[in-house]
């Protein structure tokens, strides 16, 4: 039984993880970095120890560090969550040392896993498929196309001393086999200085399904289904689901059979994931196992009623599994997204800054969001840019979908940039919603998915004109004296005698620049935008903040709003518009004196520059002395000193020009 | 309090004639004055815009706390009176919040004549200044005018309310603390000169302001030397070299920007010694006023209908309620603010003209603002009430009236007729603000009285010639004096020569007092003295 728990990580993981144990009654620390002081895993754990500064190899990579922290408070045993050092063998037999409980697999079978190689031959052994091809050194043509006509068309061929896609070249039948191996030989040669080649099948259109094992200490295991992670980006996951579309249950069981076979052969406990390539075709090949738990583990979660982090307590405390196989079932469809702080219009460039809000939709029985930040906390550059995970739940594939989009409309984020947008167009896509998922999804639809211009819209510019509007009143009100506190001078009606009042804003919206006027007469508060691409350039706007709802155009759509450092982000009906208010023009400052001039009456000490030399803004020119004070003048601008209009020792009057100086053009 | 019961049906057909009858007038004032809100008209406005100045009420916005009422005068002056237009007499004057605090802001319009004064402009101006100083408020001159309007001079530069009383007001506001800013934001030529150089802070834009005592067309003609505006008197030469100006600016928007600035560390606090509370809407909509104020004026009407529409809650604490009753008199709360009103309910009476007396002590007394609403035709005449004293007891009520030292709020909200104006404090009795009803009327008496007595005197000198006076021919005679007066009683004849503060729409009373009420409270208490009260 553990008693007291470390946890050696940080963010949405370390929070799940402190969930699941203070309801199992076990006690929870928690370890942070000077960038995570004030971070909600901090807060929540029981206890919490300061590991070093913000670099993770400073902290949370730190091994000695993280066990002193676990000898320090009493922790018999260390859960590592995901990422740092959770697939790390060391660290593992580290913990066994220390005579404190490592909840994972043991060092053996990271290290089994962790080699690629090794791990495709033990798979080999154990009977668990592999992508077919041919690894050997002899390069005959004819050996090498017999190799290819057994792994069986379309075939890859590459480079062994490549990499970045060149010399890689995918053929279709054995009649181009020796032309295309002929050229990819030659791309090689150039790229690499070797012309050796791998064959292996080319898997068309191949998805990602990974199974959930799970094995205790007495050698017992089950699976707990598959997850289908095939919506990716650059090998980063962007959507994962539960079940996955269109399996049937003869190759559920099959794959889930395969994977037992893969843990059992490397004496695999506690939970894991093995990752196949499934084809259209249904076959599937082994791509490598995570021994630990997976970011994306909240799917399996929802859709087996199962808690799998209690599994790995319970699992690593030595007790058997709680659940057999037969005890498993799949209950509905779930999907999780990863919400990130980054730039998916900037080629999905990681955003920091502060998270001035961070409001996530209701949690239910099937809405679930799992996340280390709340608002006022700064997305660093040290860790992952990962804001949460949005889990939601539904009897079927569609339903779970409609409720996924829907908690997505509802998420609020603002201060830095997300994917909250992207994500909604990855699931609202046609393909997706039909569940042809493939690992090339996103390459594929590129074009509807990525790199939306966002046009501003009436609906949006009724937002920005609402908004501040409520915003400008505010301020108002807020000025309004002590002893008066309800003066009509301040209640920011705006109100003039038979004439309407305009108030024009100039904003910024990814990167469209526009003024937006709201103006106020008897009829109420109307927006204004005549640089709007729209037949509609203006309409009423009426805001009930109390309820956060607005009227627009008599249309009743919710409506809520958070000040941003330099402007303002509105969720308007799902819709986020977040904006900068630009500062009035006012014009090029020409108030500065020329400074050519002697301030006063007195004697030039130094020329400190030559004639002609050119010279940049505030570099010193000239040093005078007067009523016993040095002044230096400076250049004004960058430019050019044409010529002094007077001496070293020379005395002269205040007032008088002495620099002939031309600014530059 | 008491919460007053109106016993007005909406739903009969008086009300909804009388209410058609008055939206006539407040949708005839409306576009009257949105036309006037255009200014000098499309070509000088474009010409002001090219020079990449801000057009008058642009600049107002600008200056203005986003979302700040702008409770603008006279919009109506000078409408009508020169043979030229000359819309809202070529300034524009009111009270806006600026940094929080209300300031009154006078702003010329280059786009109308240059920005120069008329007679009504001067006059206009002075008046803003005098509201500054009954309501202790800081102002803002917004100066854009090539000074006074030469053809007109000799009713704009000599007399004691002319163009000099601009400047000798700015020294003695100044000397009163009440803040003087302007900011130059065009030509601010010869005695224009001086609303910067007395200004306790000034600011001039680059390259656009100008000022100078004498212009380089003057200066040529004087002294042979031939200068540039900008060299003549532009904002480095201000401020840099003479010091007249103190505060550099790129553009209107950047001396407006100081001017705020300048308004904000001013360190003022507001102490307005008032029982103020949250405020609370009527129990009745203040559009109703249209309904419940009769199309025909001579037709009576119970002056409660109208408070029940304007102070909070409807709630309205009447003094000596049964006693002198052609005068309503009362205590409320307006937008939060404690006020006294003082409301004819007819004619007035020794009895009402006492309690008027009275209830004004009362309010002095206690520091309550007073409001009066005038509808009044006039002292009752005939043997029995001059020998009971009415010039006695009106003069009371007069003197109680004039030396009252609480903010006093006058409107007009039908007749204004002789000696009532008096009485319930017209415009020479110094209300803080006037302001007119559209169906209001005001004259030294009505038109039909007037061309009666006229047409008595006359019947009385032809029958003394022995000469007869047919009903047609005295008819004849009657009817132009009665057109006369009527032209001349009219709200914008009134407002045109700055009579008052300007011609509201009744629905917008409410929000005004408020506003007035709000703004008076910024200057402190004074202590009254009465004058000799004839007994």
């Amino acid at each position: 039984m553990i008693r007291k728990l470390l946890i050696a990580n940080r963010g949405e993981i370390a929070c799940r993880i402190i969930k699941t144990a203070r309801r199992l009654g076990v006690a929870t620390v928690a370890v942070y970095s000077d960038a995570d002081a004030d971070a909600l895993h901090v807060q929540m754990a029981d206890e919490a120890v300061r590991l070093g500064p913000p670099p993770a190899k400073a902290s949370y990579l730190d091994m000695e560090k993280v066990i002193d922290a676990a000898r320090q408070t009493g922790a018999d045993a260390i859960h590592p969550g995901y990422g740092f050092l959770s697939e790390n063998a060391e660290f593992c037999r580290a913990c066994d040392r220390a005579g404190i409980v490592f909840v994972g697999p043991p060092a053996g079978a990271i290290e089994a896993m962790g080699s690629k190689s090794a791990a495709k031959r033990i798979m080999e052994e154990a009977g668990v498929p592999l992508v077919p091809g041919y690894h050997g050194t002899n390069q005959d043509v004819h050996i090498l196309e017999g190799h290819a006509n057994r792994i069986g068309y379309p075939v890859l061929l590459k480079a062994a001393a490549g990499g970045g896609g060149k010399g890689m070249r995918r053929v279709d039948s054995a009649e181009e086999f020796q032309d295309a191996l002929a050229a990819a030989k030659r791309e090689a040669m150039n790229a690499f200085g070797d012309d050796q080649m791998l064959l292996e099948r080319y898997v068309v259109s191949p998805r990602h399904v990974e199974i959930q094992v799970f094995c205790d200490q007495q050698g017992k295991g089950v699976y707990l289904f598959e997850r289908d992670c095939s919506v990716q980006r650059r090998h980063q996951k962007v959507v994962e689901e539960a079940p996955a579309p269109g399996l049937s249950e003869e190759l559920r069981a099959r794959m889930g059979e395969a994977a037992l076979r893969a843990a059992h052969a490397i004496g695999y406990t506690g939970a894991g994931t093995v990752e196949f390539l499934l084809d259209a075709s249904g076959a599937f090949y082994f791509m490598e196992m995570n021994t630990r738990l997976q970011v994306e583990h909240p799917v399996t979660e929802m859709i087996t009623g199962q808690d799998l982090v209690a599994w790995q307590l319970s699992v690593a405390a030595g007790e058997p599994l709680p659940l057999g196989q037969d005890d498993l079932h799949i209950l509905g469809h779930a999907f999780e997204v990863r919400i990130y702080a980054e730039d998916p219009d900037n080629d999905f460039l990681p955003a920091t800054g502060t998270l001035v809000r961070h409001r996530p939709p209701k949690e239910s029985e099937s809405v679930r969001v799992d996340t280390g930040v709340q608002s006022g906390d700064e997305i660093s550059v040290h860790y992952d840019p990962m804001i949460a995970k949005l889990i939601c739940h539904g009897r079927s594939r569609k339903e779970a979908l409609a409720k996924l989009d829907r908690a997505l409309q509802e998420y609020q984020i603002a201060g830095v940039r997300h994917n909250i947008e992207f994500l909604r167009r990855v699931i609202n896509h046609r393909a997706f919603a039909s569940g042809r998922v493939s690992t090339h999804f996103i390459g594929d639809y590129e074009a509807d998915i990525l790199q939306q211009e966002q046009q501003l819209t009436p609906l949006k510019c009724a937002a920005i004109a609402g908004y501040l509007h409520m915003r400008e009143t505010r301020d108002l009100r807020a000025s309004a004296p002590a002893a008066d506190p309800h003066s009509p001078w301040h209640s920011g009606d705006d109100w003039r005698p038979g004439i309407d009042a305009r108030r024009v804003h100039s904003i910024d919206y990814r990167g469209h620049r526009a003024e937006i006027a709201s103006v106020a007469g008897a009829g109420g508060v109307h927006w204004q935008c005549d640089a709007l691409q729209s037949d509609c350039k203006s309409g009423e706007i009426r805001i009930l903040p109390e309820r956060e709802l607005a009227l627009v155009d008599g249309r009743r759509v919710s409506f809520s709003w958070v000040d941003t450092a330099c402007g303002g982000a509105i969720f308007i009906d799902g819709i986020q518009v977040e904006f900068e208010l630009l500062p009035p023009d006012i014009g090029e400052s020409g108030d500065q004196a020329h400074g050519l001039e002697a301030p006063m009456n007195g004697t030039i000490i130094a020329l400190l520059v030559a004639p002609g030399a050119q010279v940049e803004k505030d570099q010193p020119l000239l040093v005078m002395e007067a009523m016993k004070m040095e002044h230096t003048l400076r250049a004004p601008t960058a430019g050019k000193v044409q010529q002094f209009l007077c001496a070293e020792g020379e005395l002269v009057d205040g007032g008088s020009l002495l620099i002939d100086f031309a600014e530059e053009e | 309090m008491n919460q007053l019961q109106s016993k007005i049906n909406p739903r009969d057909a008086a009300f909804a004639e009388n209410s058609a009858h008055m939206r006539k007038l407040v949708a005839d004032l409306r576009e009257k004055v949105e036309k006037i809100a255009q200014g000098g008209g499309e070509r000088a406005r474009e010409k002001h815009l090219a020079r990449g100045k801000l057009l008058p009420r642009e600049r107002i916005d600008a200056l203005l706390d986003p979302g700040s009422p702008f409770l603008e005068f006279s919009q109506l002056a000078a409408y009508q009176v020169y043979e030229e237009e000359v819309p809202a007499a070529g300034i524009i004057t009111g009270i806006g919040t600026v940094s929080g605090q209300p300031c009154v802001i006078v702003a010329n319009d280059a786009t109308v004549k240059g920005g120069t004064y008329y007679p009504l402009t001067v006059k206009k101006h002075l008046r803003a200044q005098a509201i500054a100083e009954q309501n202790n408020l800081p102002c803002i001159y917004l100066v854009d005018s090539g000074g006074a309007n030469l053809p007109r001079q000799d009713d704009v530069f000599p007399d004691r309310e002319h163009f000099g009383r601009i400047f000798f007001n700015q020294a003695n506001l100044s000397a009163k603390n009440i803040p003087q800013i302007a900011v130059v934001m065009g030509s601010c030529t010869a005695g224009g000169a001086y609303v910067p150089a007395m200004a306790d802070e000034s600011i001039m834009v680059a390259n656009q302001a100008t000022i100078f005592l004498a212009g380089p067309p003057l200066v040529k003609a004087a002294t042979g030397e031939e200068v540039s505006a900008e060299e003549l008197g532009g904002a480095d030469v201000h401020c840099r070299t003479s010091g007249v100006a103190d505060h550099y600016a790129n553009n209107d928007v950047h001396a407006l920007q100081l001017a705020r600035r300048s308004v904000a560390r001013l360190n003022r606090v507001k102490n307005p010694g008032l029982d103020i509370r949250e405020p609370v809407d009527p129990l009745y909509p203040v559009e109703d006023i249209y309904g419940v104020v009769p199309k025909d004026p001579r037709q009576p009407y119970d002056v409660r209908e109208v408070i029940a529409r304007i102070v909070d809650a409807s709630e309205f604490d009447e003094f000596k309620a049964l006693y002198g009753t052609t005068l309503v008199t009362g205590f409320a709360r307006i937008h939060g603010y404690p006020v006294g009103i003082v409301a004819n309910n007819g004619i007035l009476f020794s009895e009402s003209a006492q309690k008027g007396a009275h209830f004004i002590e009362l309010c002095a007394q206690r520091q309550i603002p007073l409001l009066f609403l005038q509808n009044i035709t006039g002292f009752m005449v005939g043997k029995q009430y001059e020998a009971g004293g009415i010039a006695k007891h009106g003069a009371k009520m007069v003197t109680a009236v004039a030396t009252a030292r609480v903010p006093k709020i006058t409107v007009l909200i039908g007749g204004s007729f002789g000696a009532g104006n008096y009485g319930m404090c017209g415009r020479a009795y110094d209300p803080n603000f006037l302001f007119m009803w559209p169906n209001a009327r005001i004259s030294v008496m009505g038109g039909e009285q007037a061309a009666g007595v006229l047409a008595q005197v006359k019947r009385d000198q032809m029958a003394a010639r022995g000469e007869q006076w047919s009903e047609e021919e005295e008819r004849a005679f009657k009817a132009p004096i009665i057109e006369t007066y009527e032209h001349q009683g009219h709200p914008y004849y009134a407002s045109a020569r700055l009579w008052d503060d300007g011609v509201i729409d009744p629905a917008d009373t409410r929000r005004i007092l408020g506003l007035c009420l709000a703004a008076a409270s910024y200057k402190a208490p004074q202590e009254t003295k009465f004058g000799v009260f004839r007994m």
